[in-house]
C-alpha cells in the first residue's frame, strides 16, 4: 500500500468500500433515536427517567420500568459531534478546572443550557451512581444531585487490588437490598421478582451475544474493527436487560458471521492486528481508523467495549440479582494493573495481536495510570510493542494531529520491521 | 532555642527523624498518604504511622510510571520511593481515597520493593448502614493483615491504649487551634503548620509530651496577649506541604484561624468514645468526622461545614488551596465558592503545582486578596 497517499485517498480507491459497510448500522441508529425520543417524552408517558453511570447496575431500573439515561453516552455523542470544546469551556467558566474529566465538564455545562446534539438530556427523576469505573462519577453525580435536587443512590463497588474480599461481597449483597428499597421508594412500586429474573436473563443473553460479536474479529481478516465496536456498543451499555438488545445483536452477529464466511474484512489488505486500550477519541474515530487502515492495520479488539461482557462468568443465571454485585465489582478498570495485564495477555493471544495502541486519556485516570507499566509488561512477557497516543476522549484541545500522526507512522515502521 | 525549632526541624527532615527513631527503638515504620489511614491500629501494633508528603525534588523516575496529569503528591511520593529514600519503611498503607491514589497503590506495589503493602478499601459513602458495617469489616481485616505483616498480635487492650493516646494528641492539637483562633497573635501559621506536620510523623507518646508543653506555654502567653489585629482567614483544601505559604501569609498580617485541610483539622477532628469494641469505636470516628471530598455523606456537607467554620471562627475570607490535578477538590470548588458567595464571604483559589509560583508572585496574589477583606 502506498503510504504517501492521504488516508482518505487510499480508502477512496477501495472498490470494495460499499461491501465493507456494516448494514446493521441503519437499524442501530433507528433504535438509538427511538430510545432517546422515549427518554425525552418520558414524563408525558407517565414514566420515570434515571441517570445512571455506564458501569452501573441498570437491570433493576429496567425491571422497574424506569428509562435509564447515560450522561456518558451523551458525552460520547457530544465528542463525536465535536461539541466538546465549547461545552468544556462553558464548564470552565462555571469554575470547573480544565483538568477535570471532559465527560463530566461537558455534561455539567450541558445541563444548564440543554446543549449537545439532541438539545439536552431529559431531566432525571433520580440518579444512580456506581463507582466501578472511577471516583469522578461520584463527584459528577453529586454536582447533578445538587443541580436537579433529586435523590441520589450510590452503588459502591470497592476496588479490587488483589482479591475480591468477603467483606466486599457482603457489602455488595447488602447494597442490593438498599437499591431495591430506594427504587421502591422513588417509583412507588413494589419490586417484581419475576420481572427481575426475566431482565437478568435478558441481560446475560445480551452480554453473551455482544461477546460473540466481538469474538468474530478473531477471524482473519476481521469483519469489523474496534471503531465499529465503539459504535455498536451503545446498546449493551444503555439497554442491557431488554429484548431490543438481544434482537439487535442477534442481527449484528448474523451479519458478522456472513462477512466472515465471505472473507469480508473491514480493513482492505489487513496486515497488522492491534488491540486498543482506553476510551475512544470520540471526535477523531474516522481519522484514526482511516490512518491505521492506510497502513494495513486493524484494531481487532479493545479493552473498553469488551468490558460490558467481560464478567459474565461471575453471574449465576438463576440468581442474577444476588450475583450481579460480584460482576459489577470486577469491571475491567475496577481491578489492579496486574489484573488488567492478565486480561490484556488473554486478548493478545486470543486475537493474535501484533501490537497495542493505548490512548493516554487526560480525562480518565483509572484507565490511563498504569499504562506505562502495562506497556513494559506487554513487551517483556509478550514481546509486542505498544503505541501510546496522548489525547482526550471529548476535549479536542488535547489532541495534536501532527504529533499523533508522526507517532502512528513511526510505530507502524517498527511493526513492519518486526514482520520481516 | 526557640520553642518551635524542634517542630520545624522535624517537619523539614521527617525521614531523618524516622530513621533515628528506628535505630533508637528498634521498631517499625509504616508509611501512608491519607488521613483515612487507621493509624490507631498501627500504633497498637507497636509501629510508627508515618505520613508521606510527596517530594521536593524534580520528578524524573516517576515519569516512567505515571503521566504528568497526576497530582504532585502521587508523583512525588512515587519519586521518593523509586529514588530509594523510603527504604526505611517497613510497610505502606493505602486506604481508598481517589482514583490517583488507587492506581498509585498498584504501581507502588509492583515497583517499589517496599514490603508489607496494605490496601484498606474503605467505603466511599459513609452515610448508610451497609457502608457502616463494611467499614467495620474492613478495619477488622486491616488488624489481621497488620498482625500478619508485622509479626505481632494486636489485642483489644492494645487498641484501647492506642485510642486513648490518639484522643489525647488530637485534643492537644485542637486546643492549639482554638488558642490560635482566639489569640492569633501569639503563634504564627508557619509554627502551627510545622507542629501539625510533626504530629503526623513523630512517635505519638513523645509527641504528646511536647504538645502538652507547647499548649501550657501558650496558655500562659494568652493571659497577657494584646488583641491582635489580623485578617482572619480559613484555608480549605487538601494537603498544604509548602511552609512558604504560611510564612508569606504571616508576613502579610493574615492569620489562618481555622482550616478544612488534610494537613489540618481533618487530621485531628473527632474524639473516639470507648464503648466496648475498639474496632467499631475507631470506625465510628472515620464515619462521623467531617468528610474529605473523596468521601460522600451528603451532597452539601462540605459546603455547609465550610460556611459553619467561617462563621464560628469569625473569618473574613477563605483561601481554597489544593493540588493541581486533584479531582475531588476540583469538583467541590464551584459549589463551595457559591455557598460562600451567598453569604458574602470573599474567597480566592490557589492551585498548587510541583513548583509554586515565585515568592514575589504569591505575595502579590495574597496581598491583592487580603486588600479586599
Amino acid at each position: 500500500m502506498n503510504t504517501n497517499q492521504s488516508p482518505n485517498e487510499a480508502i477512496a480507491k477501495d472498490p470494495e468500500k460499499e461491501k465493507r459497510k456494516i448494514k446493521s448500522v441503519k437499524t442501530m441508529k433507528k433504535i438509538m433515536t427511538d430510545y432517546y425520543i422515549q427518554a425525552k417524552t418520558a414524563s408525558q408517558n407517565g414514566k420515570l427517567v434515571a441517570w445512571i453511570t455506564s458501569g452501573g447496575p441498570v437491570e433493576p431500573l429496567i425491571a422497574f420500568d424506569v428509562i435509564p439515561v447515560y450522561p456518558e453516552n451523551y458525552g460520547a455523542m457530544i465528542g463525536a459531534s465535536k461539541m466538546g470544546v465549547d461545552l468544556c469551556e462553558k464548564a470552565e467558566e462555571m469554575g470547573y478546572s480544565r483538568d477535570l474529566c471532559s465527560y463530566a465538564r461537558s455534561d455539567i455545562a450541558c445541563a444548564t443550557i440543554d446543549g449537545g446534539p439532541i438539545g439536552g438530556l431529559p431531566k432525571p427523576d433520580f440518579l444512580v451512581c456506581c463507582n466501578n469505573i472511577c471516583g469522578t462519577v461520584m463527584k459528577w453525580y453529586e454536582v447533578q444531585a445538587r443541580y436537579f435536587n433529586v435523590p441520589l443512590f450510590i452503588y459502591d463497588t470497592p476496588f479490587i487490588h488483589t482479591e475480591f474480599s468477603p467483606e466486599a461481597r457482603r457489602y455488595l449483597r447488602r447494597q442490593l437490598d438498599d437499591y431495591i428499597t430506594f427504587l421502591e421508594k422513588v417509583t412507588g412500586k413494589k419490586a417484581d421478582m419475576d420481572r427481575f429474573d426475566q431482565v437478568g436473563r435478558l441481560s446475560l443473553e445480551g452480554q453473551r451475544l455482544w461477546q460473540a460479536v466481538l469474538d468474530t474479529t478473531m477471524n482473519r481478516p476481521a469483519p469489523m474493527t474496534a471503531f465499529d465496536a465503539f459504535f455498536h456498543l451503545a446498546l449493551i451499555v444503555t439497554l442491557r436487560g431488554t429484548q431490543t438488545v438481544v434482537d439487535y445483536y442477534t442481527e449484528l452477529l448474523d451479519e458478522m458471521r456472513e462477512r466472515v464466511s465471505q472473507g469480508i474484512g473491514m480493513v482492505p489488505d489487513e496486515k497488522y492486528r492491534l488491540i486498543w486500550d482506553n476510551l475512544p477519541v470520540w471526535y477523531r474515530t474516522k481519522w484514526l481508523s482511516d490512518k491505521l487502515a492506510s497502513h494495513g492495520a486493524a484494531l481487532v479488539s479493545d479493552t473498553y467495549t469488551s468490558a460490558w461482557s467481560g464478567v459474565m462468568h461471575l453471574i449465576d443465571p438463576d440468581n442474577f440479582m444476588e450475583t450481579m454485585g460480584l460482576a459489577y465489582s470486577h469491571a475491567y478498570i475496577n481491578t489492579s494493573v496486574d489484573m488488567m495485564f492478565e486480561k490484556v495477555k488473554e486478548m493478545v493471544v486470543k486475537y493474535g495481536a501484533d501490537g497495542l495502541v493505548m490512548h493516554s486519556n487526560r480525562s480518565c485516570k483509572p484507565y490511563s495510570f498504569g499504562q506505562y507499566d502495562l506497556q513494559k509488561m506487554v513487551l517483556k512477557e509478550l514481546d509486542i510493542p505498544t503505541l501510546i497516543i496522548e489525547a482526550d476522549m471529548v476535549d479536542e484541545r488535547n489532541f495534536s494531529e501532527s504529533q499523533i500522526e508522526t507517532r502512528i507512522d513511526a510505530f507502524m515502521e517498527i511493526l513492519k520491521g518486526r514482520k520481516k | 532555642m526557640n520553642h518551635y525549632e524542634f517542630y520545624h526541624h522535624t517537619a523539614r527532615d521527617p525521614y531523618g527523624y524516622a530513621q533515628e527513631w528506628k535505630k533508637r527503638t528498634g521498631k517499625k515504620v509504616v508509611g501512608h498518604f491519607c488521613t483515612y489511614t487507621p493509624e490507631e491500629f498501627v500504633v497498637a501494633a507497636g509501629a510508627l504511622p508515618f505520613r508521606l508528603f510527596g517530594s521536593t525534588e524534580n520528578i524524573s523516575r516517576a515519569d516512567a510510571h505515571l503521566q504528568a496529569y497526576a497530582c504532585s503528591l502521587v508523583r512525588g511520593g512515587l519519586e521518593e520511593a523509586l529514588a530509594g529514600k523510603l527504604d526505611f519503611l517497613d510497610g505502606t498503607v493505602f486506604p481508598h481515597t481517589c482514583d490517583s491514589i488507587q492506581r498509585l497503590s498498584d504501581i507502588w506495589r509492583l515497583n517499589t520493593g517496599i514490603k508489607n503493602h496494605f490496601d484498606v478499601i474503605l467505603p466511599v459513602q459513609l452515610h448508610t448502614e451497609s457502608a457502616r458495617e463494611y467499614m467495620f469489616d474492613v478495619l477488622r481485616k486491616f488488624r489481621t493483615d497488620l498482625e500478619k505483616g508485622l509479626g505481632v498480635s494486636i489485642t483489644d487492650d492494645d487498641l484501647r491504649e492506642s485510642i486513648t493516646l490518639f484522643n489525647e494528641v488530637r485534643k492537644k492539637l485542637r486546643e492549639l487551634y482554638l488558642i490560635r483562633s482566639s489569640h492569633p497573635g501569639i503563634i504564627s501559621g508557619s509554627d502551627i503548620n510545622a507542629i501539625v506536620k510533626t504530629s503526623m510523623v513523630m512517635d505519638r507518646k513523645e509527641l504528646l509530651v511536647k504538645l502538652t508543653e507547647t499548649v501550657e506555654q501558650l496558655n500562659i502567653l494568652k493571659k497577657d496577649a494584646p488583641a491582635a489585629n489580623k485578617k482572619r482567614l480559613v484555608l480549605t483544601g487538601g494537603i498544604c506541604n509548602n511552609p512558604d505559604i504560611h510564612g508569606i501569609l504571616d508576613s502579610l498580617g493574615a492569620a489562618v484561624v481555622w482550616d478544612d485541610l488534610c494537613t489540618g483539622t481533618r487530621y485531628f477532628e473527632g474524639e473516639i468514645s470507648l464503648t466496648g469494641d475498639p474496632v467499631t469505636d475507631i470506625g465510628r470516628r472515620y464515619l462521623e468526622r467531617d468528610v474529605c471530598p473523596a468521601k460522600y455523606r451528603s451532597s452539601t456537607s462540605r459546603g455547609d461545614n465550610l460556611v459553619h467554620i467561617v462563621k464560628k471562627h469569625e473569618a473574613r475570607g477563605v483561601i481554597f488551596m489544593f493540588l493541581k490535578f486533584c479531582d475531588p477538590q476540583g469538583f467541590d470548588y464551584p459549589y463551595m465558592k457559591q455557598f460562600l458567595d451567598r453569604e458574602k464571604i470573599p474567597s480566592m483559589l490557589l492551585e498548587i503545582e510541583d513548583r509554586l509560583p515565585s515568592e514575589g508572585q504569591l505575595k502579590t496574589r495574597f496581598e491583592t486578596f487580603l486588600d479586599m477583606l
